[in-house]
């Protein structure tokens, strides 16, 4: 089923519209340097702004008697310092305000990281359809678009209410956000204009741009669409990461310096990338639970074969997205430490650690759905026969990393239960309670996905390279050499040196793994280059496979909870750390089974909303038949 | 619709598995500081080591780093004799700071931690010059001196060692409280300044003004203060700062001044700042 069109005429004019593009960019860079020349100069007049560099004369001839210039009166600029609410402060509506800003928030965040990720990859497949000429990588990412168009409408619709929320139940609060960010608000806000903009166009633009030099400018609009949007997420995250890390204010918060000193505080970059790689699993997991959905619900082997190839893609866009997710992670972590040594550890050792052995589920639940997942998509191609032995030493390997993760370190014991334990530790258990154990654990899972991910590619494929086996030897010789590498460090710096070697250690273990995933891509697109396809069959895999689609959003939405959880914690009883306190009923941090309940209840409103999205997608695609009795009053007639 | 009631049913159930894990791991509350009303008039040492040992553990989050190794960030305080190895801290050739005594270490190692650094848990890369440890009198910790001063007493205590800390007595304490005290001042009245400038630092003013130009930091530049008030003007924006407000700040100036002053050191402060004319 391969539709070959003419998007090669596209092609052959590439050129003139990408100097359209180049054009638009810096028509756009030139009005940017305008409106800043604008400000600059603060709109004085020619002789307001020579005024300064003194009197001018004709060079021989006296100095002209001038009138004195008025000193110009300067009013400084008020300075605020950060408001210190009291508990009657605090608006109270009967019910916890942090509940209800922890819910609007929370569906806010899981809409707006859905918006943002899917035209994301969307540009990424029409671009994909464009060079291979390839018109089932355009419908798929029309279709996408199309699922999620309704999602910006909701993530607007939360975004409101979660800011009319906030000003009512934190008024001080956001009067103090509110100054500190002063004209920030004004550009975020129009930024929203000009993404709605891009995205019409764009979405309704689809057909209308779809060969030749339009769609290069099509491209175009995509590419603008995902500018506004990266810009708008980028704003939205200096506003969190100024409440766990200020910037650009003194201790006691009088602001001190000017915007971009206020956003560019040590977590803000940390986040961003953070949040731009989870977003793009997020939206992938969440498309692909739609693709299983129409799967199931189709007994059309050709519908089947569609939605068998969009599960497919939307599983490799996350899984792609995911791998280097805990290496973000790991820096997000790393920038908190080098902040605050006592925020990193409240949240790593302190009291939010028990948060991790939940995360560990989380995150071995996706692990082991995205592998299953591969497998079980193996049984499209016949060449897989080769690779399926393999499948029973992952799965051992998954599980037994998985146990290790979630291993607690300590327990809470009864008297008799220690006596019975022989201490407070488990003998045996006890050591893979902590953290080495667990990097070793992670980096094997994350090495035996990526091989899973690999031996899948490889399925339908035989190289035709001369040097293959080498390709091959050298290819197991990096696997063999990182596992034992990453074992290694873990064991040794782990459990046998001080703590600072054992989280420098953890940059190496991760160094290895990306070695493994950077060389295996690359030698096997070397090796495959020109390699010989077998027969693959598009819808064949079992329905439980499918299951697997949906495993994987749901762990992802309970995952960003639960992370939105431990970074809004570990501020503890700030609402601007070190800033400013707070003083409300909800200044503590509240247990994990509670956090555990609220996560559950945006994971299930979640689920609720993008049905209903999903819904309205297909519903404008569906037409009623005439009705029988008037189709025949017609006949008669 | 039984492919609708089937993925719903599988993805509540999941969650629920996860709702389910998180429930039944132990359940911790994360309470914020609260203030204790303590009888001083009744505390006797022994209290004050047990409001130590409490501070050290909960509210002055110390336990975050300082733990047994390998498990700790920190040195482990608790497991040292901190008395014993004063001595041998103090005659460390990096040893930057003033103390002269195990209390004035571990208070000096409290509110000033970058004086000195124990080898190998410095900030990286600061080659032990520079301490992760944030001043406990500060915020996030903000302890009070009596706060402070009962940490240290537990300290002292806990290895058998003679407490050198003294007692907080109602009228201390009032008047610790009252002077909201500057580092090095723990539990005890601070001394009159000598001069201007050392009043000024006592009363910390130049938090918020600075004194040698007109920028703006919390409050106005008092640079040329004197060219624009006269002293009575000065005195009474010391003592009543909010009876006149210079025109675009806020009142957020301590007015309890008058009372922390003495008369010798507002007179100095005053003198001191008509004086900044030029």
């Amino acid at each position: 089923m391969m539709y070959r069109n003419d998007f090669a005429s596209g092609r052959s004019c590439w050129k003139p519209s990408l100097v359209a593009m180049l054009l638009t960019l810096l028509l756009g860079f030139s009005l940017s340097a305008m409106v800043q020349a604008a400000q600059d100069t603060g709109g004085e007049s020619v002789a307001q702004r020579i005024a300064p560099v003194g009197q001018v004369w004709v060079e021989g001839e006296p100095a002209p008697e001038t009138e004195p210039v008025a000193e110009v009166a300067t009013e400084e600029a008020p300075v605020y310092v950060a408001p210190r609410p009291t508990r009657k402060d605090y608006p109270d509506i009967g019910v916890s305000s942090r509940a209800v800003v922890w819910i609007l928030a929370q569906m806010h965040l899981f809409f707006g990281a859905l918006v943002l990720a899917v035209p994301l990859f969307v540009l990424i497949i029409e671009l994909v359809g464009q060079s291979t000429g390839d018109e089932r990588y355009d419908d798929m990412a029309h279709e996408f678009m199309k699922i999620s168009l309704t999602g910006f409408s909701i993530t607007a619709i939360f975004g409101g209410t979660l800011a009319l929320a906030l000003f009512v139940l934190y008024p001080d609060f956001m009067g103090y956000m509110m100054r500190v960010f002063g004209a920030q608000w004004i550009v975020y806000a129009g930024l929203f204009f000009l993404e709605s903009f891009f995205l019409y166009t764009y979405y309704y633009g689809w057909n209308a741009m779809r060969y030749g030099n339009l769609k290069w400018l099509h491209l175009t609009l995509g590419l603008l669409l995902n500018g506004a949007g990266m810009t708008i997420m980028v704003m939205a995250n200096s506003w969190a990461t100024f409440m766990m890390a200020p910037s650009g204010v003194n201790e006691v918060g009088a602001i001190v310096g000017n915007i971009w000193e206020v956003m560019k505080g040590p977590l803000w970059n940390p986040i961003n990338l953070h949040r731009f790689i989870a977003n793009i699993a997020f939206g992938g997991a969440v498309v692909g639970a739609y693709a299983a959905f129409k799967f199931l619900s189709t007994r059309d082997p050709a519908k089947r074969a569609h939605y068998d190839w969009m599960g497919y893609t939307s599983n490799f866009i996350a899984l792609l997205a995911f791998l280097p997710l805990p290496f973000a992670g790991y820096w997000l972590m790393a920038e908190i430490y080098a902040y605050s040594q006592q925020m990193g550890i409240t949240a790593m050792g302190g009291i939010l650690a028990w948060l991790f052995i939940v995360q560990a589920v989380l995150i071995g639940t996706i692990l082991l759905a995205a592998n299953y997942y591969l497998w079980a998509g193996m049984s499209r191609t016949e060449g897989s026969s080769r690779y399926q032995w393999l499948i029973k030493y992952i799965a051992l390997i998954l599980v037994v990393c998985f146990l290790i993760w979630v291993t607690p370190h300590t327990l809470l014991l009864s008297a008799s239960e220690i006596a019975a334990l022989g201490g407070s530790h488990h003998h045996y258990l006890g050591p893979l309670g902590i953290m080495p154990a667990k990097n070793i654990a992670v980096n094997l899972m994350l090495i035996v996905t990526f091989l899973s991910f690999q031996l899948y590619r490889r399925s339908d494929k035989v190289a035709t390279v001369s040097w293959a086996p080498v390709g091959n030897a050298l290819l197991v010789a990096i696997y063999v050499v990182a596992i034992l590498n990453v074992i290694f460090l873990g064991i040794y710096f782990g459990y046998f040196t001080n703590t600072v070697y054992k989280v420098g250690s953890s940059v190496a273990q991760v160094a290895s793994t990306l070695v493994v995933i950077i060389s295996g891509i690359v030698i096997d697109s070397l090796m495959f280059r020109g390699a010989r396809t077998l027969p693959s069959h598009w819808g064949r895999i079992p329905d439980r496979a499918q299951y697997a689609l949906f495993a994987l959003p749901i762990a992802f939405t309970w995952l960003m909870g639960l992370m939105g959880y431990v970074r809004s914690s570990v501020k503890t009883h700030w609402h601007v750390y070190t800033v400013m306190q707070d003083n409300s009923p909800d200044n503590f941090i509240p247990t994990i089974g509670y956090a555990g309940n609220m996560i559950t209840i945006v994971t299930v409103l979640f689920l609720l909303f993008v049905l209903f999205m999903f819904w309205i997608a297909n519903l404008g695609s569906s037409r009623q038949p005439v009705p029988v009795r008037a189709a025949a009053m017609e006949g008669v007639a | 619709m039984s492919v609708l009631i089937k993925t719903v049913g599988f993805s509540l159930g999941l969650t629920l598995v996860f709702t389910g894990v998180a429930n039944m791991l132990p359940q911790v509350e994360g309470d914020a500081p609260v203030d204790v009303k303590v009888d001083l008039s009744a505390l006797t040492m022994d209290d004050f080591v047990a409001m130590g040992e409490d501070l050290f553990n909960n509210k002055g989050t110390c336990t975050l780093c300082h733990k047994p190794a390998p498990l700790g960030r920190a040195p482990d305080v608790q497991g040292t004799n901190m008395v014993a190895i004063t001595t041998e801290r103090l005659a460390d050739e990096r040893y930057q700071g003033k103390a002269t005594d195990a209390a004035s270490y571990i208070l000096e190692s409290m509110l000033e931690p970058s004086a000195y650094v124990v080898a190998g848990w410095g900030k990286k890369g600061s080659d032990d010059a520079e301490s992760p440890m944030p001043a406990v009198d500060k915020a996030p910790i903000q302890l009070s001196d009596i706060e402070v001063d009962a940490i240290i007493a537990y300290l002292q205590a806990k290895d058998g060692n003679e407490v050198t800390v003294v007692l907080p007595s109602p009228d201390a304490a009032a008047e610790v409280a009252k002077s909201d005290a500057a580092p090095g001042g723990a539990g005890a009245a601070p001394a009159p300044a000598a001069s201007g400038e050392e009043a000024v630092a006592k009363y910390t003013c130049t938090a918020c003004h600075a004194l040698d130009n007109d920028d703006t930091l919390v409050g106005p530049g008092l640079g040329h203060v004197g060219a624009r008030l006269n002293e009575g003007e000065i005195r009474q924006s010391i003592i009543d700062p909010n009876a006149v407000i210079a025109e675009g700040f806020p009142a957020a100036m301590p007015g309890d001044f008058a009372e922390k002053m003495t008369v010798r050191e507002l007179e100095m402060i005053v003198k001191l700042l008509a004086e900044k004319k030029q």
